[in-house]
């Protein structure tokens, strides 16, 4: 892993020696985007590459990455850039605004800001769908007419839902659920996690858990996987995937919405790319409302242009994470809270992990 | 001898020029030559290895985020004695650094700085760069006028945090990699007890890579004897078979092992099937203690096979049967003459797979359960995740000095001269 590190140095190090950096191409017919691979990236090759290639006949190179920052904070140090824009969650938008990694958008040239749902249009970052963390249970472990998991405390009931659990290897969103699940109000989860009590709170419930978890799972193509093996009866993971191992796998597994983190994807631009206009051409057309609402047709995350909504596939619309079924009981990602504390609690987590 | 020399100087070539000096100059340019030679080598190691380790190790000491976005500041600041509250003038040379941050738009990474010895101070940095109080607020009101701002301008710990970051070079992230702090006074303590992590997965690493190196020598010893005392065809196939798993990538191998244990997986499948235990009862070998040490142990086999196969081939058999025809039984020929001609190749094995195990990171993140990460997993984790590189590079630092002490230890007990890879 230490790869990133090691190719940027020897990158910068070799061109040193050498003299000589990358000669930027004036021009050029290809534009890469790199994105989370798997059923997302089906999606977007349908709804936005394909589409873009026959628009402009610029050819669309895919690249896959983790949503590790260092990725991007190479790029800029060594100037050799290898992605035109990539997608990206919340936390990384708002970290490479901060360290100056990330280029600012320049509204005007996509649209307007107006266009966009709140919380969409970042200052470094356009948003392209909406999505959240949920958890989900196997139909075969818990069949219909029998009691089934319909709140996020039943994530916590090990004795009314007995069977392994497999949880993200993170302390978000686990803590906020933790307190969903002890009692405290939604509007509360957080100024709770701000104080040492309501800390030790959310942990003192994970411990109920954490005998139940047989996996922590790290990578998103996991959870359906585990459920799928039958190794899990119950697991955290994105709709998005959930949903595309029910669609396209024929999987009998059941999504509660209950307590579910609404989060948002954005695009977002390394700073100083040579091909900074090609990039905007990617992002303007990613934006156009029927553009985004076609990728609804091949993956259950939302849009985030409100004019995009005409245009979702009908059939769709209630496993979308915004649909008015879903938002009953939920929370907002709380990209801020997890900036300036991330750090901290990971460390807090992966200690009590070891406990 | 020295009467020759003393003859070789007076000796001349054709040319006039001594013999002596003829002859050095000759040796001087084959030196020359060979160093040409080896040349690409050295600097394609340089270039390739050694220089990006060493900037990478360097990391976990440099600290230029502070003293570079706010190098007025940080001079000041060491002038300071750390209580109370700094003086107006350090509040002042603040304000104008952090306005020039903020438009340079690297306030960011002064937060994130700070933010590693304060939750908090990254949105503290973040809010007070939006309000930064005028330049023409007075000495006696700007003070105030940052408590305004936030109250938690006005509580030494954060100035101290400042203090501590403003030199060039810190100990901050090697003291984090061993959970230990720095506080106001600048003495070091033990960091509070629910973050303490890595000291303990410092000896969890040292420990499993232990036992693993421990159930590949007993596997791989009688393995490599087998192979070595076989007829040439059957040591070969014996040998492919060894070798096969090499080239085939850590991944799939890791993969192929969590298809195998899972719960419902094949080995599971087949002990029910033949009746070892029910259907209900199938056992966990997988995302625990022992499905690590069954993945690591299979991938690091050959690592300890080979250097010992090697060793072992070069053992003329006719010592073992000497020792027999002298009297002492097999067991004792073996002990006593066999099995001391094969330590170079165990040394060479043990300290090949211990090495390796130690930054074993993919495979126990596959198949272990939360507690059988070893210390590269935190390394990933810093890297990749919290963008920590200074406490990435303190822990490969510890990490790296643990393998130093034990190459040590291993040059001390067996000798690195001794040592037989091939």
């Amino acid at each position: 892993m230490l790869n990133v590190i090691k190719y940027s140095i020897l990158t910068l190090a070799g061109a040193a020696i050498l003299g000589v950096t990358d000669p930027a191409p004036s021009y050029s017919q290809e534009i890469t985007v790199s994105s989370w691979g798997g059923a997302y990236s089906m999606s977007q090759r349908k709804a936005y590459y394909e589409p873009f290639t026959a628009e402009f006949g610029i050819t669309v190179l895919e690249d896959e990455w983790n949503g590790s920052m260092s990725v991007v904070r190479a790029m800029v140090d060594t100037g050799n850039y290898k992605s035109h824009v990539f997608d990206a969650e919340t936390s990384d938008v708002l970290e490479g605004c901060d360290d100056g990694s990330l280029e600012e958008i320049d509204y005007s040239r996509i649209g307007g800001r107006d266009q966009f749902i709140p919380g969409a249009a970042l200052d470094c970052g356009v948003g392209t769908i909406t999505w959240s963390t949920i958890y989900a249970y196997d139909g075969d472990v818990y069949p219909e007419g029998g009691p089934r998991p319909t709140t996020i405390g039943d994530l916590f009931d090990v004795e009314k839902f007995p069977g392994p659990r497999s949880l993200y290897r993170n302390p978000d969103p686990l803590l906020e659920w933790a307190l969903m699940a002890d009692g405290v109000p939604m509007d509360q989860i957080f100024s709770t996690l701000e104080t040492e009590a309501g800390l030790d709170r959310a942990f003192a419930k994970l411990d109920e858990i954490k005998p139940h978890v047989k996996v922590w799972w790290t990578a998103g193509a996991q959870p359906p996987q585990l459920l799928a093996d039958k190794e899990v009866a119950i697991a955290s993971a994105w709709n998005g995937r959930i949903f595309n191992a029910v669609k396209n796998e024929g999987k009998n597994f059941v999504i509660v919405w209950d307590g579910q983190i609404l989060d948002m994807d954005y695009w977002m631009i390394p700073k100083g790319h040579p091909e900074l206009d090609l990039a905007y051409k990617f992002i303007e057309f990613a934006s156009r409302p029927e553009v985004m609402g076609n990728q609804s047709k091949f993956i259950s995350y939302g849009p985030t242009v409100t004019a995009a909504v005409p245009f979702i596939d009908p059939a769709i619309l209630k496993d979308l994470p915004t649909a008015p079924a879903n938002t009953q009981n939920y929370l907002n990602a709380n990209v801020e809270f997890w900036a300036d504390r991330g750090e901290e609690l990971t460390e807090r987590f992966e200690a009590w992990l070891q406990q | 001898m020295v009467a020759t020399t003393s003859e070789a100087e007076l000796i001349q070539s054709d040319d006039g020029v001594p013999l002596k000096l003829k002859l050095a100059r000759a040796e001087r340019m084959r030196k020359l030559g060979a160093f040409a030679l080896v040349c690409p080598m050295f600097i394609f190691l340089v270039v390739t290895f050694i220089a990006p380790i060493f900037s990478l190790l360097s990391l976990s000491v440099q600290n230029d985020v502070v003293p570079d976005a706010l190098p007025e500041t940080a001079a000041l600041i060491q002038h300071w004695d750390g209580t109370g509250l700094p003086s107006p003038a350090i509040f002042r040379a603040f304000s104008i650094e952090l306005a020039v941050a903020k438009k340079q738009k690297i306030h960011g990474k002064i937060g994130k700085r700070l933010n590693y010895e304060i939750s908090g101070f990254r949105s503290l940095i973040k809010k007070t760069a939006r309000r930064i109080p005028p330049p023409e607020t007075s000495d006696a009101d700007i003070i105030d006028a940052y408590i305004a701002i936030d109250p938690r301008w006005g509580k030494s710990e954060y100035w101290n945090t400042i203090k501590r970051s403003s030199p060039q070079f810190t100990a901050f992230y090697l003291l984090s990699a061993i959970d230990k702090r720095m506080d106001a006074q600048g003495n070091i303590v033990q960091a509070p007890k629910e973050v303490t992590i890595y000291v303990h997965m410092l000896w969890q690493t040292v420990w499993m890579s232990g036992i693993v190196t421990f159930l590949c020598l007993l596997l791989g010893f009688p393995i490599s004897f087998l192979i070595a005392t076989l007829p040439t065809r059957q040591s070969n196939i014996m040998l492919m078979l060894v070798l096969l798993p090499f080239w085939t990538s850590l991944l799939v191998r890791t993969t192929a092992w969590v298809v195998l244990l899972q719960t419902e997986g094949l080995v599971n499948d087949l002990a029910v099937l033949l009746g070892f235990w029910e259907s209900d009862a199938r056992v966990q070998l997988i995302h625990n203690r022992l499905g690590v040490y069954i993945a690591m142990v299979h991938i690091l086999l050959p690592f300890m096979v080979l250097p010992i196969f090697a060793v072992m081939k070069g053992i003329p058999p006719s010592h073992y049967r000497a020792a027999v025809s002298l009297g002492a039984n097999p067991v004792r020929s073996f002990i006593i003459v066999y099995l001391p001609q094969t330590i170079p190749g165990i040394g060479a094995g043990v300290l090949l797979v211990f090495i390796i195990s130690l930054g074993y990171y993919i495979t126990p993140a596959l198949v272990g359960g939360p507690k059988d990460q070893m210390l590269s997993f935190f390394i990933a984790l810093n890297t990749n995740v919290t963008v920590n590189w200074g406490l990435a590079a303190a822990l490969s630092v510890v990490l790296l000095s643990i393998v130093a002490v034990f190459f040590a230890m291993y040059n001390r007990l067996v000798g690195v001269d001794n040592l037989k890879l091939n």
